[in-house]
């Protein structure tokens, strides 16, 4: 499949707009679920480094 | 020689093996959606009734097919927690349930922007669709319900029976196509006739569905290891992971 320029590529036919709504949708919203992720698992360990804290100046 | 199949059932010994497994499988996710991009869109050539729109094909049916295949696994991991008591199978289902509902939220955006240039509406109450749908709330139903009990053991156990019940909706999404009438098209691919389409399109459908199959066991296994932190944060083995990794 040759698209010839970029235009063309972006354009999609005509169709650009479905094509890439889908496509952008798509890989945004995984990259969204990864970061969330990221940011809980974060949270957790704070959570957990904070209490182990806590339990040894307890202790 | 025996191998002692429950050992990796409790958390703490899957926990450093999840983490290995996700980076394997995050990285083949990486490659295969690079390849299936690739195919897609300089690969396969243009279709000769739909133009260019039919390119979603490529993100569409890979994200149905996941919507549909994670809830079996979700359920089936689901059903393993109530027959066995291990505490890992009710982690894993609560792992897979929002990316499958990513999934199915996908198959019906993406479906509804390829249904508009090609049947001229976003959106038809027919039978495939509804299905989906339900699908999407059967997700949100299994999620909703976790999240509402306080205690784990009972929240996987009530999942459990909302999920192994709604499991009838996957057939019915399956077979919608042959069963009523509906706008949607019927199987391209199915187990029992050969691809009605192009070798190129239907290599870059299915690699493209291996990225999403891959990427899914990837981000479940991520978000099984924050539950098992949460569930056990009381526990030594979690203490010390978070102190090791300071």
């Amino acid at each position: 499949m040759n698209w010839g320029s970029l235009e063309n590529f972006l354009a999609m036919g005509g169709y650009g707009f479905y094509v890439w709504g889908s496509y952008l949708v798509t890989f945004g919203l995984l990259i969204v679920e990864l970061t969330l992720l990221a940011q809980r698992k974060r949270r957790l360990l704070g959570q957990l480094r904070a209490r182990a804290g806590v339990e040894r100046e307890g202790a | 020689m025996a191998f002692n199949w429950f050992k990796y059932s409790s958390p703490q010994t899957f926990f450093p093996l999840a983490e290995k497994l996700a980076l394997g499988f995050g990285a083949a996710a990486l490659l295969a959606c690079a390849a299936g991009l690739y195919i897609g869109f300089f690969v396969a050539p243009t279709d000769a009734q739909q133009g260019e729109a039919y390119r979603i094909i490529f993100i569409h049916v890979p994200a149905a097919w996941m919507s549909m295949f994670l809830y079996i696994v979700m359920a089936c991991w689901a059903g393993l927690g109530l027959v066995f008591n291990t505490r890992l199978s009710g982690m894993m289902a609560s792992a897979i349930a929002p990316t499958g509902a990513l999934f199915t939220f996908l198959a019906l955006w993406t479906g509804s922007l390829w249904g508009k240039p090609t049947w001229g509406t976003w959106w038809v109450w027919d039978a495939r669709l509804t299905s989906e749908l339900i699908l999407l709330f059967l997700y949100f139903g299994f999620m909703a319900l976790q999240a509402a009990i306080d205690d784990p053991r009972r929240a996987d156990k009530a999942g459990a029976v909302l999920a192994l019940v709604g499991a009838v909706n996957i057939p019915i999404i399956y077979f919608s196509v042959k069963w009523w009438n509906t706008l949607h098209q019927g199987a391209s691919v199915s187990f029992t006739k050969a691809p009605t389409m192009a070798a190129t399109m239907f290599a870059g459908m299915i690699v493209m569905a291996l990225g999403f199959w891959f990427y899914s066991i990837a981000v479940a296994l991520l978000r099984a290891r924050c539950i098992m932190l949460e569930r056990e944060r009381t526990a030594d083995w979690a203490i010390q992971y978070s102190r090791g990794i300071a």
